[in-house]
């Protein structure tokens, strides 16, 4: 048995309340607690964070590049979904 | 995102469509465009990629051990805590830099196969020797000085996860070159051994300082394809250049000297000329030749097979918890 | 509480944490895997920071850390003992971190000297058990050979557990009560870890107080000589 048995893990830091956890980096660990543990000393340890996430990096599913264009394409056509599309009259305000 | 799926890149229609992939990569790469892992790139690309993060990451840890010799013989408690930090912040380094490669469907355990059978270089400054306390502050100031002047421009490169990790790494090692500067100074100011002790030190180091920089750009193997991938942004001779006009006054404020008769002002050229590189130096520590090639390598190697019995009890551990809760499932 | 016996406490505590940071900075650039380098480093640097507080409590801290001669610490010899394996490490961390946390938490509580630096301190401290535990889990359940290696460690580091819960003056806390409470939790981390308390006695049979009393184990000296050579090579000067 080598330490390529020490799996790879991806960590997600919440850097103070009110925001998300974002990605900040993946780390290795024989298991989640020292995968969380691991992420503690490496990715907080200038105080950077209040709540950490760790994940398998083989539980990820990521989209394909080849679905690039179905998956993210259609969203661009659709300019009604962002409120700079609709004219108000100058002068109406709250909206 | 460094998953095991995630780095294979589809390869379907390989022959027909690789042409029009790699227009379109060299577009995107042109127009600023970051890489991600699951793009389409080319395989010298990505090859390229994996050495350089591969013997980054690995000059960082390598780079660990020419410090920590001081660690246990720190002057001050300050410094003492300063030295450790430092030292813990290389190890941390290197491990963003292996994820980073990783991404790249390569593994860490692969890598560092590869250092320790030598079929990987690090940073052959580092197969110099730290002999006095003076050579910790000198490393600060010069070799980080000099790793700082070329990483800022490596947190644009092209590929993203190594242009993020440079993010981290640049905003980290702010407070390195600083603390080697103060110290520094704390001994050119200090008695005339302390003195004596700062200069020595600048003496050993500003030469293999300047050689960090790679070779000569006519004699670059592999410079001209990495400006154009944007892996690299400058030239080795200019990134040198901006570091000896740098370091030129900063040696002035320290009331040190830089052992080179022939360094002066170019009113011309608005820079520093300076002497010629001894290159054969920098060709023999580059073939194994260096002060302490060999036990830089045998520690490293060292460690690791001495790690081995515990990084196979912890996965046999989690194997056994993972075949229990199974169990208790069934 | 007298300055005096002030002063003793803040020394015995502070000259624990300098040396014991001492020897985990000794294991920079050698560590088995490098996430456990950071881990080290973290604890090294928090025991630093806490000798450098009760150090400087009882006077300069570089003169009491740099121009002390052996017999002047007062450090148990528990935290002086040589790195050994890793699992010496991890049985070094377990014995002397459960004894700092309890003791932390029943300082913190009091109104004591140090009621303020526990306070801070304890939470530090508390991360520091909860990775030796986590380790000394792992290796104790992990493979027969590290199950060996621990086994062997805790063992020979057991005749130097008794010492940390002699009286310190200065320090007000019940040490039998102490005592109680490490034997505990030790234990149920022991079994937890496939395995089990040391039988042999747990102190030595020379040395009365031992540390505490600037009576130090033969690598004590050479690890002081290396710490401070540099310093007194210097006399005066500054760094």
């Amino acid at each position: 048995m080598t330490d390529t048995d020490w799996p790879l893990w991806e960590v997600f830091v919440r850097s103070r309340r009110g925001l998300a956890h974002t990605h900040a980096g993946s780390l290795h660990a024989p298991d989640a607690e020292f995968a969380l543990r691991n992420a503690r000393d490496l990715y907080t340890r200038r105080g950077e964070g209040v709540s950490i996430w760790v994940v398998p990096s083989a539980a990820v599913t990521a989209s394909s590049p080849d679905e690039k264009d179905p998956f993210f394409e259609p969203s661009a056509d659709k300019p009604y979904r962002h409120p700079t599309f609709y004219e108000i009259p100058d002068g109406v305000k709250h909206l | 995102m460094a998953t095991a799926a995630a780095h294979q890149t589809d390869t379907a229609g390989e022959d027909t469509a690789t042409g029009g992939y790699e227009r379109a990569f060299d577009a995107a790469v042109a127009a600023e465009e970051r890489v991600e892992p699951r793009d389409w790139m080319p395989d010298a690309y990505r090859a390229t990629l994996v050495r350089q993060m591969a013997q980054h990451a690995h000059s960082e840890i390598i780079g660990m051990q020419p410090e920590a010799n001081w660690i246990t013989r720190a002057p001050s408690l300050r410094r003492k805590a300063i030295l450790m930090a430092k030292v813990q912040d290389e190890a941390g380094h290197g491990l963003y830099l292996y994820s980073a490669a990783e991404t790249l469907g390569t593994s860490r355990d692969e890598l560092l196969d590869k250092l320790h059978s030598g079929r990987q270089k690090y940073s052959s400054i580092f197969n110099y020797p730290t002999l006095t306390w003076a050579d910790v502050g000198a490393i600060g100031w010069l070799v980080d000085g000099a790793a700082i002047t070329n990483q800022v421009p490596l947190c644009r490169c092209s590929y993203g996860p190594y242009a993020r990790a440079m993010v981290r790494i640049c905003k980290e090692e702010s407070f390195h070159q600083r603390q080697g500067y103060e110290l520094l100074l704390a001994l050119s100011r200090g008695t005339p051994e302390q003195h004596a002790m700062a200069q020595d030190a600048v003496d050993r180091w500003w030469w293999p300082s300047l050689m960090m920089f790679g070779p000569p750009d006519d004699e670059s193997a592999h410079s001209a394809q990495s400006m154009t991938w944007k892996i690299k942004r400058h030239s080795n001779d200019e990134l040198r250049q901006r570091f000896v006009d740098i370091c030129v006054p900063q040696a002035a404020s320290l009331g040190l000297t830089l052992p080179d008769p022939e360094l002066r002002w170019n009113e011309e050229r608005q820079r520093h000329d300076f002497g010629p590189i001894d290159w054969a130096e920098f060709r023999a520590v580059l073939k194994g030749n260096g002060p302490c090639n060999e036990q830089r390598l045998s520690q490293r190697r060292r460690a690791h097979e001495d790690g081995a019995w515990v990084r196979e009890a912890a996965a046999a551990y989690a194997a056994k918890r993972t075949g229990r809760a199974e169990g208790e499932r069934a | 509480m007298s300055a005096t016996t002030a002063t003793t406490a803040a020394l015995a505590l502070g000259d624990d944490a300098l040396v014991l940071s001492h020897r985990l900075g000794e294991w920079a650039g050698h560590a088995p895997v490098l996430e456990e380098e950071v881990a080290l480093a973290n604890i090294a640097l928090d025991l630093l920071g806490q000798a450098r507080v009760l150090l400087s409590s009882a006077g300069d801290e570089d003169e009491l850390a740099y121009l002390r001669e052996e017999r002047a610490f007062t450090n148990l010899q528990l935290v002086e003992q040589p790195n050994g394996d890793f699992a010496h490490t991890i049985a070094r961390q377990l014995y002397f971190s459960t004894y700092q946390h309890l003791l932390y938490e029943r300082l913190a509580a009091g109104e004591g000297e140090f009621a303020g630096l526990a306070a801070k301190a304890v939470k530090e401290v508390a991360y520091h058990r909860d990775h030796a535990e986590q380790w000394t889990l792992r290796l104790g359940d992990g493979t027969d050979v590290s199950h060996a290696r621990m086994r062997a460690a805790c063992e020979a580091l057991w005749r130097f557990t008794g010492e940390m819960f002699e009286p310190v003056p200065g320090l007000d806390v019940d040490t039998d009560a102490l005592r109680t409470a490490w034997r505990e939790s030790v234990d149920t981390v022991l079994r937890r870890a496939t395995l089990t308390l040391p039988e042999g006695p747990d102190s030595g049979g020379w040395a009365a107080g031992a540390g505490r009393q600037g009576l130090h184990t033969e690598s004590f000296g050479r690890m002081l000589a290396e710490m401070q050579h540099l310093h007194r090579s210097h006399p005066g000067a500054s760094w």
